[in-house]
């Protein structure tokens, strides 16, 4: 295909894990996704990989632990109600320390829900939906085209560290068609997987995977290396977009669609007077506090103000970061429903006002 | 001249066995190593462990092993398998781990023809968690959640595994053995070999479900608990080839 | 000379080699006890043993070891 195509969000995520040398895909269907696993069963076989439809969410996961173990690049992808199903298998991954890349296209819930875009597993994500004390790299993409990219870095961050990295991206991302264009080769960075089952084939001592430590100073050893990888990654792997936030009355934070819909309100809100900034976190973990914190403690801003497709979940992180600096108010909607640019133009109206 | 006819097998790491005296999961286990180092595929074998008394089997055999959540054996098993097709891979599982919370992930590793071996170890009972009723459980008997005797009427019926996977067209061989008495373990062993020549042979889904004793929930002694079998799990769970009978392996 | 070796250490003396031996020549022996606490299986005479290995066969743990004389059958 041509460098430059006209692509549905769900079809790029494909694409680019292909792209990133991943060779397995294990899925099953859930609306706004289920396009990914289709674009998977036609394009796999096409380079010798393998997509298996899989029994369940749960089996789909458990292929993925298999799969990463063997030391293969491997991703499976669902919506909300999928990826609670999956919760266990992320405690296991996080417990042996495989790479594994997971894309939740988010829907509206709880329970079944809707099927329109939503936000609403951002805790789920960042503060774990698996038991126990572990962190997944979360990734929010903003467009078709940095569905594409980030889903390539996601297989290179999870190599990196062996730990599961998840692209949270919304059921409108999923579907809209944008223009992506593509690089003419990935980058694939070799990594040592000398630890993954692949059969000793007499060459060396046999190799386990397991998550289980009966031993009490050893689980506590295995938790203090979890958490010291968390720390390197929270060092180097932040990643953020700040828009026109030098000297702004008013500090939008926003990630995924929404930030979309607050960088046309930036325009509309510069038209009549009133200067607006967005700090748009892509990773929402390791979450740039730094970036907020800074961008929030300008003698300028009056306020910020969060826009979620939730009922308040990124907004408590923002509220950590400005540390009680700033106040920091709150718009959202649910059910699948979005934002309109009005809406929060309002609210920065109420708010530069007061 | 007297020359060795019995040793231990490399298959198995010799790590002392944590298992109840007299429990025969230590059996399979060296049945399942002695296979491996025979047919010389050891270094080209990664098994699955499961969650219950063998959790920790990736101890015991000296090959590579993933240990898999509750149930998930056989999912991560078909990962494992589909990323080096030419691997022998194996589940090990006891009655919890495949009949109750891994029911849905070995029905369709089979009905797929998964090219895996499952060794499933049937003793009526939950063992590690001290006790409960299995799906396999038989009537009548008693269990910690069971207390009375397990009943139709309040707990339902026990559950034939391995006549059931026989209906799918993915299983290619079925049988089910036990080891409670020599000859019965070199039946077992039997089956064992079969069932990695069939995984050789690229064949399919290959099970062999293997009645064993869990002495200490059954309250018997270890020599009782083999006798047990007989007397009362065979007439539930009958020994014999239910697919495959008809393959040849050789040796 | 058929014979065996029973890994003292190792053994649980779940008795299920003196239960198969058809010489019957194996027992739990009553006044040993080794490191785990159970009383290790020993046999009473080794003249008669026959190199069958029923025993190894049915031990759970890999206890016994055993040489045939003649060989294999």
């Amino acid at each position: 295909m041509s460098n430059r195509v006209l692509m549905k969000g769900n079809e790029a995520i494909a694409e680019a894990a292909i792209r990133a040398g991943c060779r397995h895909y294990f899925g099953y269907p859930i609306t706004p996704q289920t396009e990914i696993m289709h674009y998977m069963a036609l394009r796999m076989p096409e380079v010798n990989g393998v997509m298996v439809q899989a029994e369940s969410e749960v089996a789909a996961i458990n292929m993925v632990y298999g799969a990463a173990a063997a030391g293969a690049r491997v991703m499976t992808t669902s919506s909300s109600p999928g990826i609670s199903l999956k919760q266990e298998g992320f405690s296991y991954i996080a417990g042996a320390e495989l790479p594994a890349v997971v894309v939740n296209i988010v829907r509206a819930g709880p329970g079944l829900g809707g099927i329109l875009p939503a936000q609403g597993d951002y805790f789920q994500a960042t503060k774990g939906g698996g038991h126990g004390d572990y962190r997944n790299v979360v990734l929010a993409p903003a467009s078709v085209q940095e569905l594409y990219e980030l889903t390539v870095e996601a297989f290179n961050i999870a190599d990196r560290y062996r730990v599961l990295t998840m692209i949270l991206g919304d059921g409108t991302l999923g579907q809209m068609m944008e223009p992506v264009l593509f690089r003419d080769e990935e980058p694939v960075e070799s990594f040592d997987k000398s630890w993954a089952t692949t059969g000793t084939q007499g060459r060396r001592e046999h190799n386990t995977i397991q998550s289980i430590y009966i031993e009490p100073d050893a689980l506590e050893r295995l938790n203090s290396n979890l958490q010291a990888k968390y720390r390197r990654i929270a060092e180097r792997e932040v990643r953020v977009e700040t828009v026109n936030c030098d000297g702004a009355e008013i500090i939008l934070t926003a990630f995924g669609t929404c930030s979309r819909i607050c960088k046309n309100v930036i325009r509309q809100a510069a038209e009549i007077g009133i200067k607006v900034g967005l700090v748009r976190p892509i990773t929402l973990w390791p979450f740039p506090d730094q970036a907020i914190a800074a961008a929030a403690g300008q003698p300028s801003v009056k306020a910020l103000l969060d826009i979620e497709l939730n009922a308040g979940q990124m907004v408590e992180d923002v509220r950590l970061a400005v540390n009680g600096t700033r106040p920091v108010h709150f718009h959202g909607r649910t059910g699948g429903n979005l934002p309109t640019q009005q809406e929060i133009l309002d609210k920065i109206q109420v708010l530069a006002r007061s | 001249m007297e020359e060795k006819i019995f040793s231990r097998t490399r298959g198995l790491t010799g790590k002392p066995f944590h298992y109840c005296p007299g429990c025969t999961h230590g059996i399979i286990h060296r049945l399942i190593a002695e296979t491996l180092s025979e047919m010389d595929i050891l270094d080209v074998t990664i098994g699955v462990s499961p969650v219950g008394c063998t959790y920790n089997n990736y101890e015991y055999f000296a090959c590579d092993m993933v240990q898999a959540a509750h149930g998930r054996a056989p999912a991560v098993a078909t990962g494992i398998k589909r990323v080096h097709p030419d691997s022998m891979v194996f589940t090990y599982q006891g009655d919890g781990d495949l009949a109750a919370i891994g029911t849905a992930e070995i029905v369709h590793a089979a009905a797929r023809g998964e090219k895996i071996c499952t060794f499933f170890v049937n003793n009526a009972v939950y063992g590690m968690t001290s006790g409960q009723m299995a799906p396999t459980t038989l009537l009548g008997q008693k269990t910690t959640t069971s207390p009375l005797g397990r009943s139709a009427a309040v707990q339902g019926y026990p559950i034939n595994v391995s006549e059931m996977l026989a209906t799918l067209q993915g299983a290619v061989y079925i049988e089910r053995v036990a080891v409670n008495s020599v000859r019965n373990i070199n039946r077992a062993k039997q089956a064992i070999r079969k069932a990695f020549k069939v995984q050789q042979a690229n064949l399919g889904f290959a099970m062999v479900e293997i009645l064993s004793t869990c002495p200490t929930n059954w309250g018997k002694d270890p020599v009782s608990a083999l006798k047990w079998i007989d007397e009362a799990m065979v007439k539930q769970y009958p020994l014999g080839v239910f697919r495959g009978q008809e393959i040849e392996v050789g040796d | 000379m058929s014979r065996i070796e029973i890994d003292q250490d190792r053994c649980k003396g779940c008795g299920l080699c003196v239960h198969v031996c058809p010489r019957k020549i194996i027992v739990l022996q009553q006044d040993k006890l080794n490191a785990r606490g159970f009383h290790p299986a020993g046999v009473t005479d080794m003249s008669r043993c026959i190199g069958c290995a029923f025993c190894a066969t049915i031990c759970p743990d890999s206890c016994i070891e055993v040489w045939r004389e003649g060989g294999k059958a």
